[in-house]
C-alpha cells in the first residue's frame, strides 16, 4: 500500500496547473514531432533539453514535459507509418505493414483511431508495470558496489545496439568514442586537465547537450540536404483521405486479446537489455501474426497488425523507463536521451533516486499517467489537425529544427565555441550514419563515461589496487557474462534476425504496392 | 573500401588518443589508478574495432555525388559562420540569412527562400525571446522588439491587469 500513498503523492505533484499545461504542450509538440518523418523522438527530446533548461524549469515540470514528449512522439510515430508508409520513427516500422493497406482501403481514420488506442493500452499498463518493478529492481540494486556498477555500465554498452545489430566492431568503437570524449576535461578525481590541448573551453569537458544536439538534430538536417531531389526524398508523397474516425466497437473487442498479449511482450523487451521499443514492435507483430492469422489477412490491412505492434512498441516504451529509472542505466536511446535531461538537471538516477527523490521519481510517473490519457483524447479527435502536420514540407521544416537548435545551446553556453563543436558534431553525425555507426552508444558513452571511470577507479582504490576485485562477486561475474553473450549473440545471429525484420517489411510492403 | 578508410583513421585516432594520454600530467596526490588507465582502455577498444573494420570492411555506402558532398560541407560552413554571427550581429539578421540558405538548399525557390528565412528568424525570436524570456544575442532591432514588448507589459501593468511579469521581457 506504500506504492499507492506514493503514486497518490506523486499524483499531487504533478496535478499542478503548470505542470498540466506542460504535460499537455509536451504531449501535443511530442506528436507532431513523431509524425513528421526525419523528427523521431531522440531528435524531439534533444532539442527541447536545452530549452527546457535554459528556460529554468525546475527538475520535475522539466521532467514532466520532456517525458511527455517522448510518450507523445512515440504515438506520433504511427501517424506517417499509416499515412505515408514511412515510419515516423524506427519502432513504427512495423505498423506500416497493416497500417499503410488500411489507409490504401479508405480505412486511414479507423487504423489511426486503433493505433491510437492500442497505444494507450501499451503505454498504460506499461507504466502501472514500471510502478511495480522498479521498486523491487531497486531493491537488487542497492546490492551492488562500484564494481558490479562498472561491470553494468559495460553491459549496458556492449547490448545496446541489441540483438539485431549489424556489425558489433561499430558499435564498440561508437561506445568508445563517446567515452573518449567524456574524458575531455579537468579530472573529477585528481583535478589534473585531460586531453585538453590547453584550450580553456575545454576544461569543463564537453557538454552532452551539445554531443546529443549535433549527432540527432543537426546530422538530420544534412541527410536532407543529401537527399534532396532524389528517390528518397519524402516531401513528394501526399497523405490518402482519412475517412472515418471513430472505430465501431466490435472493431476494438476483437483487438482487445492482441492488445493484451503484445503489451506484455512489448513491457518485457523494454526491460530487457539490449531489447526496446523496436524490437519489442517486431516481436509483437510476428507473434500476433503467427498466433491469430488463420486466414493470411495480415501485411493486407489487418486491424489487428496495426493494434499489436503499436501496443507493443508503447508497452516497451515504458518498460524501458525501468532499468533507466532504478539502475541508471538506459536501454535504448531514446532513454538515453532522457538520461540525459536528469543529468542536465543535477539529478542521478540511480536506486537512491528513488529515496532522495521521491517527488521526482513520482511525480513523473504520474506525469506519464496523465500524458497518456490526454495524449488519448488529443489523438482521436484531433488526428486531422495532425496529418495536417505531414503536409509542412522539409525544406521549410529542417532550417526551423536547425535553428532551434542553435538557439537552445546559445542559451546554455552563450559562446560561439560551443556552437562551432555542435556544428562539428552534426557533420560528423552525418558521416557517422553513412558508415552506419550507431549514433546511440556515441551519446550514451559522452553521459556515462565520468561515472564509469569513477566506479571503476573506486572499485581498484578500495581494494587497494587489485584489479581483481572487478570480477570479484559472484554478481560481477554474471554481469560480465550477460554483457559477453549480449555482445558475442548478435555476431552470431544478429545479421539473420535483422534480415527477416526487414525481409517481412520489404515482401508485405511489395504486396500492397 | 569506405570501411578501410574508416578503420585507418580510426586507428590512428586511437594511437593519437592513447599517446595524448600519456601526457597527462599526474598530481602527486592520485589514486591507485591514475588519470591514465581508464584513458588507454578506451584507446584500446577504439583501436581493436578500428583495426577490426579495416580487416573485415562492411559493402560501401552509397556516397552523395561530389557536387551534393560539397553543399553539406558548404552547409555546414554557412552554419559555423552563423556561430561565429550571432553576438556580433544579433539574432534577426545572422538567423535570416541561414535559415534562408537552408531553406534554399533544400529545394525552396529563391524568393520564397527570403520570405521563409525573415518568418523563421521572427517566429523564432518572438516565441523564444518575447514569449519565453530565453537569453539570445541582441542588437539594434532585437532591442527595439523587446522595448515594444516591455512597453505593451508596462500599460498591461498600469492598467491593473494581471499580466504575468514572466512573459515580459526585461528591457535591460
Amino acid at each position: 500500500m506504500d506504492l499507492l500513498a506514493n503514486l497518490g503523492d506523486g499524483f499531487l505533484i504533478a496535478m499542478t496547473w503548470q505542470n498540466l499545461l506542460l504535460a499537455l504542450m509536451g504531449c501535443f509538440l511530442g506528436t507532431i514531432m513523431g509524425a513528421l518523418p526525419g523528427l523521431g523522438p531522440s531528435n524531439g527530446v534533444a532539442i527541447l533539453i536545452p530549452l527546457a533548461f535554459t528556460l529554468g524549469l525546475g527538475p520535475t515540470p522539466s521532467l514532466i514535459l520532456l517525458t511527455s514528449v517522448y510518450y507523445g512522439a512515440m504515438y506520433g510515430g504511427r501517424i506517417s507509418s499509416i499515412l505515408l508508409n514511412i515510419p515516423g520513427d524506427e519502432p513504427a516500422m512495423m505498423t506500416c505493414l497493416d497500417g499503410y493497406p488500411m489507409a490504401q482501403k479508405g480505412r486511414a481514420g479507423e487504423a489511426l483511431a486503433l493505433s491510437g488506442i492500442a497505444s494507450f493500452v501499451g503505454a498504460f499498463f506499461a507504466t502501472w508495470g514500471l510502478v511495480l518493478l522498479a521498486p523491487q529492481l531497486v531493491r537488487v540494486a542497492l546490492l551492488f558496489g562500484p564494481a558490479e556498477y562498472f561491470a553494468l555500465f559495460t553491459l549496458a554498452f556492449a547490448t545496446l545496439g541489441g540483438i539485431a545489430a549489424t556489425n558489433q566492431a561499430k558499435s564498440a568503437f561508437a561506445a568508445a568514442l563517446g567515452l573518449g570524449l567524456a574524458m575531455i576535461g579537468v579530472d573529477t578525481q585528481t583535478g589534473v586537465p585531460r586531453l585538453t590541448f590547453g584550450e580553456v573551453h575545454l576544461y569543463d569537458g564537453i557538454d552532452f547537450l551539445i554531443a546529443i544536439v549535433g549527432l540527432f538534430a543537426l546530422s538530420e538536417v544534412f541527410v536532407f540536404i543529401e537527399h534532396r531531389g532524389t528517390t528518397r526524398d519524402i516531401s513528394t508523397k501526399a497523405p490518402p483521405a482519412i475517412g472515418r474516425i471513430v472505430p465501431s466497437w466490435s472493431l476494438i473487442r476483437s483487438c482487445i486479446p492482441t492488445m493484451g498479449r503484445t503489451t506484455v511482450l512489448g513491457f518485457i523487451a523494454g526491460v530487457l537489455p539490449g531489447a526496446g521499443a523496436s524490437l519489442g514492435s517486431f516481436i509483437s507483430y510476428s507473434m500476433e501474426k503467427r498466433l491469430v492469422d488463420k486466414e493470411k489477412t495480415f501485411g493486407t490491412g489487418d486491424p489487428r497488425g496495426v493494434a499489436a505492434p503499436e501496443a507493443g512498441n508503447n508497452a516497451a516504451a515504458g518498460g524501458a523507463l525501468v532499468p533507466m529509472l532504478a539502475l541508471g542505466v538506459p536501454g535504448s536511446g531514446t532513454t538515453a536521451v532522457l538520461l540525459a535531461v536528469l543529468l542536465a538537471l543535477n539529478i542521478t538516477p540511480g536506486p537512491l533516486l528513488f529515496t532522495q527523490n521521491p517527488d521526482v521519481v513520482w511525480g513523473l510517473i504520474a506525469a506519464l499517467f496523465i500524458g497518456n490519457v490526454m495524449l488519448l483524447a488529443m489523438n482521436i479527435p484531433m488526428v486531422g489537425l495532425f496529418t495536417r502536420v505531414l503536409l509542412i514540407p522539409p525544406r521549410i521544416l529542417m532550417p526551423v529544427v536547425a535553428m532551434i537548435s542553435f538557439v537552445g545551446i546559445y542559451g546554455i553556453s552563450g559562446s560561439p565555441f560551443e556552437l562551432l563543436m555542435m556544428v562539428g558534431f552534426g557533420l560528423m553525425g552525418w558521416v557517422l550514419r553513412k558508415l552506419d555507426v550507431p549514433l546511440v552508444p556515441v551519446i550514451l558513452g559522452t553521459l556515462l563515461g565520468n561515472e564509469m571511470e569513477v566506479n571503476f577507479r573506486r572499485a581498484v582504490e578500495i581494494s587497494n589496487g587489485d584489479y581483481g576485485v572487478l570480477v570479484g562477486s559472484p554478481l560481477a561475474i554474471g554481469l560480465w557474462t550477460v554483457a559477453l553473450v549480449g555482445f558475442v549473440l548478435p555476431i552470431l545471429v544478429g545479421g539473420r534476425i535483422k534480415r527477416r525484420m526487414h525481409m517481412s517489411r520489404d515482401e508485405e510492403g511489395a504486396l500492397s504496392d | 573500401m569506405s570501411d578501410r578508410v574508416f578503420g585507418g583513421i580510426g586507428l590512428a585516432l586511437a594511437i593519437f588518443y592513447a599517446w595524448a594520454a600519456a601526457g597527462i600530467q599526474e598530481s602527486f596526490l592520485t589514486d591507485e589508478v591514475g588519470p591514465k588507465v581508464f584513458p588507454w582502455i578506451i584507446a584500446t577498444v577504439l583501436g581493436l574495432s578500428s583495426l577490426w573494420c579495416l580487416l573485415k570492411p562492411d559493402p560501401n555506402p552509397d556516397w552523395p555525388s561530389l557536387g551534393r558532398l560539397a553543399e553539406i560541407g558548404l552547409a555546414a560552413l554557412v552554419l559555423a559562420a552563423y556561430a561565429e554571427a550571432l553576438p556580433v550581429f544579433g539574432f534577426l539578421l545572422p538567423t535570416a540569412i541561414a535559415s534562408g540558405y537552408l531553406t534554399w538548399r533544400l529545394g525552396s525557390k529563391p524568393l520564397e527562400s527570403v520570405v521563409i528565412g525573415v518568418l523563421t528568424a521572427l517566429g523564432i525570436y518572438l516565441i523564444f525571446r518575447s514569449l519565453l524570456g530565453l537569453s539570445l544575442p541582441r542588437e539594434g532591432v532585437e532591442l527595439a522588439i523587446d522595448r515594444f514588448f516591455s512597453a505593451l507589459g508596462d500599460t498591461f501593468d498600469g492598467s491593473g491587469d494581471a499580466a504575468e511579469p514572466t512573459t515580459a521581457p526585461s528591457g535591460d
